[in-house]
């Protein structure tokens, strides 16, 4: 499916971190029916904060102990609500594996757990980065994993989730990326998305990381190059038929992540190209295996080659 | 004076004495449980299907059923024992289906979705405080009339969330929630005291806002009775101190050679041990 995408710098940056709490205000006006869990994380200022204080009595704060709040979002769950559970980045799926694990999806309860400040995003350093967090959703079962590209689309996918049977992750950033769709489309969970078509490479990418790896495929684009990039929203279940398409198509793929280059969505384009008998070349961009240094996510992106002109020069290089 | 019948009392000792002979022929077939834990929970188990909960064995999911949440997962062959006793399903039934890969219905861990009476999955401990909090919140947001009923063990204490959500049940006052400890005193390597000290715990539990109910001997039906007693009507709407039953019990409860004995944590029986366990159940059966 291709929809229409904007490159537009002046664009206001959208906030999916607010979004989502925008939509959940929305659902809760029309009369829908869910509870709200979240630690202490929540400003009183932010729109998810806004909704406590509209809807208190759907609203339950945990405090500092995310295992706790992920274990009663079951219970609750169980107690027949749908649950919407906001934990701030590496917290989630580190503090809380087991309850995710066991509570969440061994019991498989309609709970979204929306885990905010996502990849190196936070700030702050590797005690807040969240990098190792879908090579562990990968690997259990039952779950089903969202990391929406921008604003939009997680407004789209916070209201598409209310009739999503059993658990759901849904990965947000911090703040302030651009906007990726300038039209509404129709969104599906598990149907990847080609924000741009491309002849000679694809990118394949996630959330925060899809507009750098927009406007790396502009860069190439203007030096004559035909690059696609491929708006993987949903980590499991993987578009297997589009990874195979856009790989078949330019075979020449780059996978591009705020996330390790272990376990991610690097590893999980790697594994079907691999058992699909693939020839073509392969690479990823993400995060080392070491913790990151210090720093502003910007410069986080550049260090590690995951900005828009560290892509470029890797596709440049593989296209030789 | 407690207002137990007495009468009532001795009926659920005869059930108490059904299900162990029950649950120890289950384990000899199947070789393999949790048995001093099983044995230890009995007199409580029976008290709250057989008396206290609201609980239609004909309808396990009736919507205004009380929850009863297994936190030691790895004792369900006495949850599993009794459902079979309520007619859910036979013994032979159980052991046919008994951790047999894509035909399993039953496990030495509970599975919700195999066995439709087991309210949690569970296995890994520390879960089912969390779980019993939040079931109790959707209960007070639904204004549902039912209460959470949680049983933990007190080697599982050892876990931090436990703490985490009774600190959290102390904080919103769930006046619907209890939290039974099947207190034991061993756990899989040793004497709970000599492994991690859990006492005082009855100071430690109210200094985080809950009420405490001591029964001195869990495995005394006429005490536990007693206690599920005290239990005021569930309330999900007004705030009210929880619940905690600490239930001082015996690992391996009626079977001389286990009583008290960590060995007895986990494993199967052999057929001699079956005939002299059974004997022992018998023979310890308290004579009012």
């Amino acid at each position: 499916m291709a929809v229409q995408t904007t490159f537009d710098f002046d664009q206001m940056l959208s906030n999916a971190r607010e979004a989502y709490g925008e939509e959940l205000m929305k659902l809760a006006d029309e009369g829908r029916e869910f509870l709200f869990t979240y630690s202490d994380n929540v400003a009183p200022s932010s729109s998810a904060g806004k909704m406590v204080a509209k809807y208190p009595d759907r609203c339950f704060n945990f405090g500092i102990a995310e295992p706790n709040q992920v274990g009663a979002s079951a219970g609750m769950a169980l107690a027949g609500h749908v649950v919407f559970a906001q934990v701030f980045g590496p917290f989630l799926p580190l503090r809380a594996a087991d309850q995710i694990h066991t509570d969440i999806a061994y019991n498989d309860v309609n709970v979204r757990l929306i885990g905010t400040h996502s990849g190196v995003t936070a700030g702050g350093g590797p005690t807040h980065n969240d990098i190792a967090d879908l090579a562990l959703y990968r690997a259990i079962p039952n779950l089903t994993v969202v990391v929406p590209a921008d604003a939009d689309q997680c407004r789209k996918v916070i209201r598409k989730s209310m009739d999503h049977e059993g658990p759901m992750i849904i990965r947000i950033d911090r703040a302030g990326s651009p906007n990726i769709y300038a039209e509404d489309y129709e969104y599906e969970i598990g149907k990847a998305i080609d924000v741009l078509e491309g002849r000679d490479a694809a990118i394949i990418s996630t959330g925060s990381s899809i507009y750098e790896s927009m406007m790396a495929a502009k860069l190439l684009g203007e030096e004559g190059l035909s690059v696609g990039v491929l708006d993987m929203h949903t980590i499991k279940p993987l578009d297997i038929e589009a990874i195979l398409r856009v790989a078949n198509t330019t075979g020449n793929v780059v996978t591009v992540e705020d996330h390790s280059i272990n376990g991610g969505l690097g590893g999980a384009v790697a594994e079907i190209l691999c058992e699909a008998g693939y020839r073509g070349k392969f690479k990823r961009i993400g995060m080392p295996d070491q913790f990151s240094v210090l720093g502003d996510p910007d410069e986080i992106y550049k260090y590690y080659g995951m900005d828009r002109a560290s892509i470029a020069k890797t596709i440049r290089t593989m296209l030789g | 004076m407690s207002t137990v019948e007495m009468k009532r009392v001795i009926e659920l000792e005869d059930k108490c004495l059904k299900i162990r002979k029950d649950l120890l022929n289950f384990i000899y077939r199947i070789g393999m449980g949790h048995l001093g834990g099983e044995l230890s929970i009995v007199e409580m188990a029976v008290a709250l299907y057989y008396e206290y909960m609201n609980y239609d064995p004909a309808d396990p999911k009736m919507e205004d059923r009380d929850r009863f949440v297994l936190s030691k997962g790895h004792c369900s062959e006495t949850l599993y024992t009794i459902f079979q006793d309520m007619g859910m399903y036979t013994m032979d039934y159980m052991v046919e289906h008994f951790e047999t890969l894509d035909t399993a219905k039953f496990g030495m861990h509970s599975n919700r979705k195999y066995v439709p009476a087991i309210e949690v999955s569970a296995g890994s401990l520390g879960h089912g405080l969390p779980v019993a909090v939040g079931m109790a919140l959707g209960a007070r947001a639904k204004k549902a009339p039912w209460r959470t009923i949680v049983m933990v063990g007190d080697g599982e204490m050892d876990e931090g969330t436990n703490w985490e959500a009774i600190m959290a049940a102390g904080h919103y006052q769930l006046g619907n929630l209890v939290a039974i400890v099947d207190k034991n005193q061993v756990q899989m390597t040793g004497p709970t005291a000599n492994v991690m000290n859990l006492d005082p715990l009855d100071k430690k539990l109210e200094a985080f806002g809950w009420e405490v109910i001591n029964v001195e001997d869990g495995n005394d039906m006429l005490q536990v009775c007693e206690a599920l007693e005290k239990l005021p009507k569930a309330d999900p709407v007004t705030p009210r101190k929880p619940i905690f039953i600490i239930s001082n019990t015996v690992k391996g409860k009626g079977v001389d050679f286990m009583e008290g004995n960590y060995k007895w944590h986990g494993g199967g029986i052999a057929k001699e041990q079956l005939e002299e366990a059974l004997a022992d159940v018998e023979k310890n059966r308290k004579v009012r």
